[in-house]
């Protein structure tokens, strides 16, 4: 049986929370105690805290890993990793940066994104994965003979909260690590003009608005409903500069708690929901299919460039 | 400045209603509309402004079929100069590194400073970049959403968590994949598309790119689609329904016992 390696993602020397899930998904590849790998420099709260998650920690401690770039973390892990080891991420920004290349370093297979575990028959590991935005999902088999890479989509397991592990942590050489990238800042996003966090209604829309033109129906009805509703969008009206980006809703946007969300043409994407920590959430989509109505506790199918409009003149006709 | 951006033909998620087969192992493939792959263009957009800015080729590649003609022929008409179509039953089937392989022997077979990917396409995998990057020990940077040019090297943001940009320094060549948002795509229209409609895209198999047919397609291939299917639905949404007035009247009594009105 393969070994099993999780790569633990830490900010401000906190770890992120995906920890607890990625333990859940190694114990649905193999019986065998899975291995936590942490990077970075200065880390032992780190490796503490991933010890009393995971049995066994491999700590690369090394000034050069201060920043995870993704080029310096790779050759770290190509260091410590032997030849045809399983190795999980959680799927976010570094996993796209680090996994790939890994893989091609290590020999190993790749599967992005998956959404669920279906065992392992021989050598071979069963995914889950979606596509289409999640109207789909695929069974993907991916050969582990040579070891594979598996980055996990925040979410999938339930998280392993009971912290007693109380594994041992095991110091490794990084090895070399220069690089041809060369991480410089982070750069924090503008402040915009409206606060989209601070609302307790959020008129919120998505590629199904259409035209630009029509982001006045959203705001219309913003304005019906009053002070405590704003408007904010899906990433495709911030792409297409319809709306600006202190507006977007999601892994790559802002983080919101409103008491009601209105999703109003937006497919239900995982980066968007992401962005989603609570409230009533309200989907209007035309599509009586879209992935948005499984999570939504409201639904309703309706073309919103018609609904919204009538909508906003119920509620003024109210006042 | 040498850039070749590597692009997808992909069914239009917007202009297609994406419904199982009858035999309930795929999804309905027969009229399904394509399209480039929505990251492709805005990769396409930056090597043209940067050709722009400072000179030289953007060349656009994809592995595919004959039907991938037309999406190179897109791309072309956007502003990039050349086609290359790497063709080849041996790439049937292949994954994210069967593809990346073929591509390999592209960049070889050429001499670019950059090589751009959209960030991802169709299949949320994100892989190819990263994999061909790493196969040509290139570095790479991914979700990149701001480029300056520098002297040998180029100053790049990635987009991470929340909003926030990652600032690096990479030398050239390298391999970047695109993200949505970093500049605004142009438009091309119908008397574009017919401009380049006579422009010859060479076709490479891969006995011409030396890649061993082994190594990619279904032969090659450690990461197999098994079948589709569509999951179990949980409990989902309290659906209003009725006339518009009635579902209205529903929601605006939903509105008010959650505090929304
Ligand atoms: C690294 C990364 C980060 C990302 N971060 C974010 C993020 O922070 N936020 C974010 O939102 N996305 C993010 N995305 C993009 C995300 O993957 C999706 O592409 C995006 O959320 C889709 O937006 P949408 O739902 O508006 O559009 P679509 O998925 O195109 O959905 C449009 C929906 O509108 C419906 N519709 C169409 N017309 C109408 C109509 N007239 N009336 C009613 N319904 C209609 C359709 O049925 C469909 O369900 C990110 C992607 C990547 C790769």
């Amino acid at each position: 049986m393969a070994q099993v390696f999780a790569y633990l993602n830490h900010k401000n020397g906190v770890l992120e929370d995906a920890a607890m899930e990625l333990i859940n998904a190694a114990k649905a590849i193999s019986s065998e105690p899975a291995t936590a790998i942490v990077c970075g420099s200065g880390i032992d709260a780190v490796a503490t805290a991933a010890a009393a998650i995971f049995p066994k920690v491999i700590k690369v401690d090394n000034a050069a890993l201060d920043y995870p770039n993704a080029e310096v973390v790779r050759k770290a892990l190509v260091n410590v990793i032997p030849a045809g080891s399983v190795v999980l991420f959680a799927h976010n920004t570094f996993s796209m940066d680090c996994a790939p290349g890994l893989s091609v370093k290590l020999n190993a297979s790749f599967v992005a994104d998956i959404v669920g575990i279906d065992g392992v028959d021989g050598s071979t590991l069963k995914v889950v994965r979606q596509e289409f935005g999640g109207v789909v999902s695929t069974h993907v088999g991916v050969d582990m003979s040579a070891g594979a890479v598996v980055a996990v989509r925040p979410g999938t397991f339930a998280p392993d909260e009971s912290k007693a592990a109380g594994g041992a942590v095991t110091a490794a050489d990084a090895g070399d690590l220069s690089a041809k990238r060369k991480f410089i800042e982070i750069v924090a996003p503008e402040a915009g003009d409206v606060d989209i966090t601070k609302a307790d209604i959020l008129v919120s829309i998505g590629r199904g608005i259409e035209d630009e033109e029509n982001i006045q129906l959203a705001m219309d009805l913003k304005e019906a409903i009053g002070n405590a509703a704003e408007v904010s969008c899906s990433r495709p009206i911030v792409d297409a500069k319809w709306l600006e980006a202190s507006r977007q809703v999601g892994t790559s946007g802002c983080t919101v708690k409103p008491k009601v969300y209105m999703a109003c043409g937006i497919s239900g994407s995982f980066q968007h929901l992401g962005g989603i920590k609570g409230g009533l959430l309200i989907a209007i989509n035309k599509n009586p299919n879209a992935p948005i109505f499984q999570v939504a506790n409201v639904g309703i199918v309706a073309n919103i460039v018609e609904f919204l409009p009538a909508l906003t003149e119920k509620i003024e006709e109210m006042k | 400045m040498e850039i070749l951006v590597c692009v997808k033909r992909v069914p239009d998620s917007a202009e297609n209603e994406i419904v199982m087969n009858s035999a309930g192992n795929d999804i309905e493939r027969d009229d399904l509309v394509y399209s480039v792959n929505e990251w492709d263009n805005y990769a396409v957009e930056e090597a043209i402004q940067i050709v722009e800015k400072v000179g030289g080729t953007v060349t656009v590649v994809t592995v595919g079929d004959a039907d991938a003609d037309e999406i190179l022929r897109r791309e072309m008409a956007m502003g990039a100069e050349k086609g290359l179509l790497l063709q080849d039953d041996a790439f049937e089937g292949s994954d994210c590194k069967g593809i990346a392989t073929a591509l390999k022997g592209a960049v070889e077979k050429g001499k670019y400073d950059l090589i751009f990917t959209g960030a991802q396409a169709d299949e949320g995998a994100g892989a190819v970049g990263g994999m061909l990057a790493a196969m040509l020990d290139l570095p790479y940077a991914s979700l990149v959403n701001k480029i300056e040019l520098g002297d040998g090297k180029l100053t790049i943001g990635r987009e991470i968590e929340g909003g926030n940009r990652e600032m690096n320094e990479i030398s050239m060549p390298c391999v970047l994949s695109i993200q949505t948002g970093i500049n605004e795509p142009r438009y091309v229209g119908i008397r574009g598309i017919r401009k380049v409609s006579g422009v010859e895209i060479p076709v490479m198999s891969a006995g011409d790119l030396g890649v061993d047919a082994g190594s990619v397609g279904a032969a090659g291939a450690k990461v197999k689609k098994i079948d589709y299917f569509v999951p179990e639905k949980g409990e989902g949404a309290e659906m209003l329904e009725g006339s518009t007035e009635e579902i209205i009247d529903k929601l605006i009594e939903i509105l008010k016992a959650n505090g929304g009105l």
